[in-house]
């Protein structure tokens, strides 16, 4: 799991580079790396979170139906995935069933949520990094090559060369980066047209939504998703050009931001159809959600049941500002199937802060945790990766060949979406077959074909929503009761990917409360078994092709590969010293001695 | 305005020295400017009566934004949703007269680490000129932690331990020309100073003092909203802007700091569902058009103009959409608030007058009007006689 390193340590001068804070991301970031120069290799790398709140501290003795409100502010701009998730967890908990509309209208609120944060993180945070400006401040020859190489996809997109597609994309001049934000726009109104408002949700409830379900609701969707059709076709015909040019003008860039396929998605958009949020039929409609719930190891599909997933969540500490639980309260024992629940699940955790020093040689460096899954095959506690999210959704559904919809079908190699005839664009098929391997590239690139994928699934669940409303069946809430006593889950995919919250309710009130969002996966420090997190181990062996030396070096390909994850630390996490300064050059004799 | 001639040397250089001088422009103010006595906490308009002359305008303002507090980054994302005006609209310099802005903010930026330190550096040395700071998420106490820190942003480049964010904010709030607090986190402490929690945070007023006053002479201009709602926060900077610029008079605040024309008004008298509470008409759970007051809404004692606003563009809201107001603007949320979805104590008392008596005999009598204009008058009809009461000069035979 570990990166391999090409030259042995005891060459290497290494040179510290520190890029805190990182921008261009959501919450507080800061990446320390130790970098080979004379080699072009990232050899080490930290990462680290500044910035602790304590929800799981201050949720307990609330009253549950307070955390869908509470827990969306977790994050700015995914609370409503966090609000979804505890929506979900809570169903379960009281035991109710929202009616078949509500479930529909969350789908479509979640569906714009994707289509808004992809976009707006891919053209105004990721594509700083690809834009004219930037690429001519770190690879000047790439962007000759560039003004030279004329867009194979032009026709579809309009752009003549790679470079007129780099210019706009420079930050608040570029026609697609504006373009973008009046997209991310749009989409934002559909969401508050299902949830009220963006991020978090005035019309979500446990047991249903408030939304005022008549038929000009969702004429007012349809028509906004159907005007951003024209702006998704173009987008990834767009990001294919750009992609593919990296890979011919910089020939071993798909190394950059490798690591082995350890991918986890835990399923979005529920079918009303089958889901009655029962802990104990948990597979089976956990397998008929939209996106299908897999872990990917090493290219193969593990699993798709989520109780296996559920089963398997551990949270290691190791290099966390935090006290361990082994000594505390068991909340959970069994789950409701009669499963043993591990110490270390979620449901059994208890959060102790400890505020410390923050030590990057061998100490602890970071307030996030290290959630990891437990591969019961091998005994492995495996530091799963989300890719951002979208590249674990595509996977993990392109294998397990279970979702069938007119716009969007997985074909068990692969996932089709269809796009119909819209004013400026004709009726498109996408096709998102999964890479060799996961890399910087490919997880950029599989985002704005989730976009797709969310756009051509709104246009299904619009549909039934539609039909629902024809039909008379406008009711929207369940009532239900809060129990004495109760458990659940809540498994969702936040934009960023796995979303899990896991409640305890006793005396009525909240006993524990842990929300795991997909960054603690994604930004973990070293857990421990020494294991690094994905960024750590993205970064680390991680070539370098900026041109600029030591001196001007901006770690753009770092950068790059931090941001193919789409940070979010408020969920998650922070690495240091900023903008590739260098710090000290040592001549190391071995590599442990640097310091 | 002894502030206001020490605020232009200090920050832009001597009293009229630009030849431009600040005069009230008459439509603009009106004479409507508030100066109110000074309340418990803060007067409002800091230096400024109408009719004074103010320094010359600044061309050109950094915006300084810092997101690194108890926060969840969501007011920076919710003010790119902004239309009235956009973000870009601003940055690009679409709006007349506003001076050319500098946005400094971690999301959005295109410097990393260092780099995009740099101007918060230079700021903190009194090296930038002038610049507006924006502060976002709450203010966690770090007198409580030890050696440790509950938040911080970049690190000091002479000991390598991270800066916090509570010493970006001593350094930088005194100054700043105008310190906003955006989101109910910085304003008022919000979500993260929840009973129980274990960082202590708090309101950015509560951090400096009610009565801090910025290097423009200002106090701290709150614009709460969980997130802030888009336009209210575009609104407040552009005002602000346009006070740089030498246009315009002090931001009038209440005494919670919030820009009055904003948030003066509650969510029930922007509330298109209000009218079923005043016939005493009121939901009994989340299926149902009416008004929410009973099943969780505290709209009536909530300053926030969401309702009459809409979220962006019109669209979206809380209760006028179907979801109860949380309260998510006010300095008591989320504790005054919770358990959210019960009702709360004083909708009891009033549904109870209303729902009993008065609003029954106003529904009943309004229905039987309703019936009435439901039904064209009688003169229009297609008869070969015209009983309009108009009486036709031509021939009728």
């Amino acid at each position: 799991m570990t990166s391999s390193q090409t030259a042995p340590p005891a060459s290497r001068t290494l040179t510290e580079v520190a890029f805190d804070p990182i921008t261009r991301i959501v919450g507080n970031l800061g990446i320390y790396t130790k970098i080979d120069f004379a080699n072009r290799e990232v050899v080490e790398c930290r990462s680290t979170s500044s910035i602790f709140r304590g929800y799981s501290v201050f949720m307990k003795g609330k009253d549950p139906r307070d955390a869908h409100f509470i827990t969306s502010r977790i994050c700015g701009i995914c609370g409503d995935n966090h609000a979804t998730c505890s929506v979900y967890a809570q169903n379960m908990a009281y035991g109710v069933k929202p009616p078949p509309l509500a479930d529909w209208i969350i789908n479509l609120g979640e569906a714009a949520e994707y289509m808004f944060d992809h976009t707006i993180f891919q053209d105004n945070m990721v594509f700083v990094d690809y834009c004219e400006r930037m690429v001519k401040e770190t690879n000047p020859g790439v962007l000759e090559r560039a003004e030279r190489t004329p867009a194979p996809r032009g026709d579809l997109h309009g752009h003549k060369t790679i470079a007129d597609i780099m210019r706009s994309y420079n930050p608040f001049e570029g026609e697609t980066y504006k373009q973008a934000l009046v997209m991310s726009r749009l989409t934002r109104e559909m969401i508050c047209l299902m949830e009220g408002r963006h991020v978090h949700p005035s019309t979500l409830y446990p047991g249903g939504v408030g939304t005022v379900a008549t038929p000009q609701v969702f004429t007012d969707y349809l028509v906004r998703l159907t005007r951003c059709l024209d702006f998704v076709k173009r987008a990834v015909a767009m990001n294919d050009d750009v992609f593919d040019f990296f890979y011919e003008a910089l020939p071993g860039y798909e190394e950059v931001g490798r690591r082995r396929t350890l991918l986890g998605c835990w399923g979005a958009f529920q079918d009303p159809e089958i889901v009655d949020y029962d802990y104990r039929r948990m597979n089976e409609w956990g397998n008929r959600m939209f996106v299908t719930p897999g872990i990917v190891v090493d290219n193969r599909l593990v699993t798709t049941d989520l109780v296996d997933i559920n089963l398997g969540m551990r949270i290691l500490l190791g290099s966390s500002y935090y006290q361990d639980w082994v000594g505390e309260e068991t909340f959970v024992d069994k789950d409701p199937l009669g499963n043993p629940v591990d110490q270390r699940h979620p449901w059994n955790q208890t959060t102790l802060p400890a505020p410390q020093k923050r030590d990057l040689d061998g100490g602890k460096y970071s307030w996030v945790m290290s959630p990891r899954w437990f591969d019961k095959r091998t005994g492995d506690h495996l530091a799963l990766d989300t890719g951002g999210g979208p590249i674990a959704r595509l996977w993990a559904t392109a294998l397990a060949g279970k979702v069938r919809t007119p716009y969007v079908r997985s074909t068990g190699t692969s996932v089709e979406i269809d796009l119909p005839k819209t004013p400026a664009t004709p009726e498109t098929r996408l096709v998102w077959k999964p890479p060799e391997f996961p890399n910087t590239i490919e997880r950029n690139r599989a985002r704005m074909y989730f976009v797709a994928y969310a756009a051509g699934m709104a246009l299904y669940f619009v549909e039934q929503a539609m039909a629902e409303v024809r039909a008379g069946r406008t009711k929207v809430f369940q009532d239900f009761t809060v129990p004495k006593d109760g458990i659940g889950v809540g498994f969702h995919e936040a934009v960023r990917g796995v979303l899990s919250h896991h409640l305890v309710i006793r005396d009525g009130k909240i006993a524990n409360y842990h929300p795991y969002p997909p960054t603690p996966w994604n930004a973990s420090p070293r857990d421990s078994y020494g294991t690094p997190g994905p960024y750590e181990d993205a970064v680390q062996g991680c070539p370098i092709f900026e041109e600029n030396g030591p001196d001007g070096f901006k770690g753009i390909d770092i950068m790059r590969t931090v941001r193919s994850f789409d940070p979010c630390l408020p969920c998650g996490v922070h690495m240091y010293l900023g903008g590739g300064r260098t710090l000290t050059t040592t001549h190391s004799p071995t590599f442990g001695a640097v310091s | 305005m002894v502030v206001h001639r020490e605020l232009c040397k200090c920050l832009w250089g001597e009293p009229g020295a630009a030849g431009q001088r600040w005069t009230p422009h008459p439509p603009l103010l009106g004479g409507r400017v508030r100066v109110r006595p000074s309340g418990r906490k803060a007067p409002v308009t800091a230096s400024a009566s109408t009719g004074t002359q103010a320094p010359g305008g600044v061309e050109e303002v950094h915006i300084l934004w810092t997101s690194e507090g108890m926060s969840c980054d969501g007011d920076t994302v919710s003010v790119t949703a902004a239309s009235l005006p956009s973000l870009e609209d601003v940055v690009l310099g679409a709006i007349p007269g506003l001076p050319r802005v500098h946005l400094h903010n971690k999301v959005l930026a295109y410097e990393t680490g260092e780099d995009f330190l740099r101007a918060f550096r230079q700021a903190a040395r009194d090296e930038l000129g002038p610049f507006v700071l924006v502060v976002e998420g709450s203010i966690p106490n770090e007198r409580i932690n030890g050696d440790g820190y509950w938040t911080s942003m970049g690190n000091d480049p002479d000991t390598g331990e991270p800066i916090t964010f509570n010493q970006w904010i001593e350094q930088l709030a005194p100054k700043a020309f105008a310190v906003i607090a955006v989101g109910t986190c910085a304003a008022y402490g919000g979500i993260h100073a929840m009973a129980g929690n274990p960082t202590g945070c708090m309101g950015l007023a509560d951090f400096l003092g009610w009565d801090f006053r910025s290097a423009g002479g200002l106090p701290i201009v709150n614009v709460p909203g969980c997130p802030v709602q888009p336009d209210n926060f575009m609104e407040t900077v552009t005002w602000l802007l346009y006070q740089a610029a030498g246009l315009a008079p002090p931001i009038p605040l209440d005494e919670q700091l919030r820009p009055t024309w904003l948030f003066g008004k509650t969510v029930h008298e922007g509330c298109d569902r209000a009218a079923y509470y005043e016939q005493g008409d009121f939901a009994k759970d989340y299926n149902s058009p009416k008004c929410q007051v009973k099943v969780g809404c505290w709209g009536p004692v909530v300053n926030c103009n969401v309702t009459k606003r809409g979220w962006m563009d019109g669209i979206g809201g809380c209760p006028n959409v179907g979801g109860i107001c949380i309260g998510c603007t006010m300095p008591g949320f989320p504790d005054k608030f919770m358990p959210f979805m019960d009702e709360p104590p004083g909708g009891s008392l009033s549904s109870a007058i209303l729902g009993h008596s008065y609003g029954p005999l106003i529904r009943t009598l309004r229905s039987i009007t309703n019936r009435t204009v439901n039904h064209e008058p009688k003169w229009r009809h297609n008869r070969s006689q015209l009983t309009s009461g108009y009486a036709p000069r031509w021939p009728r035979h």
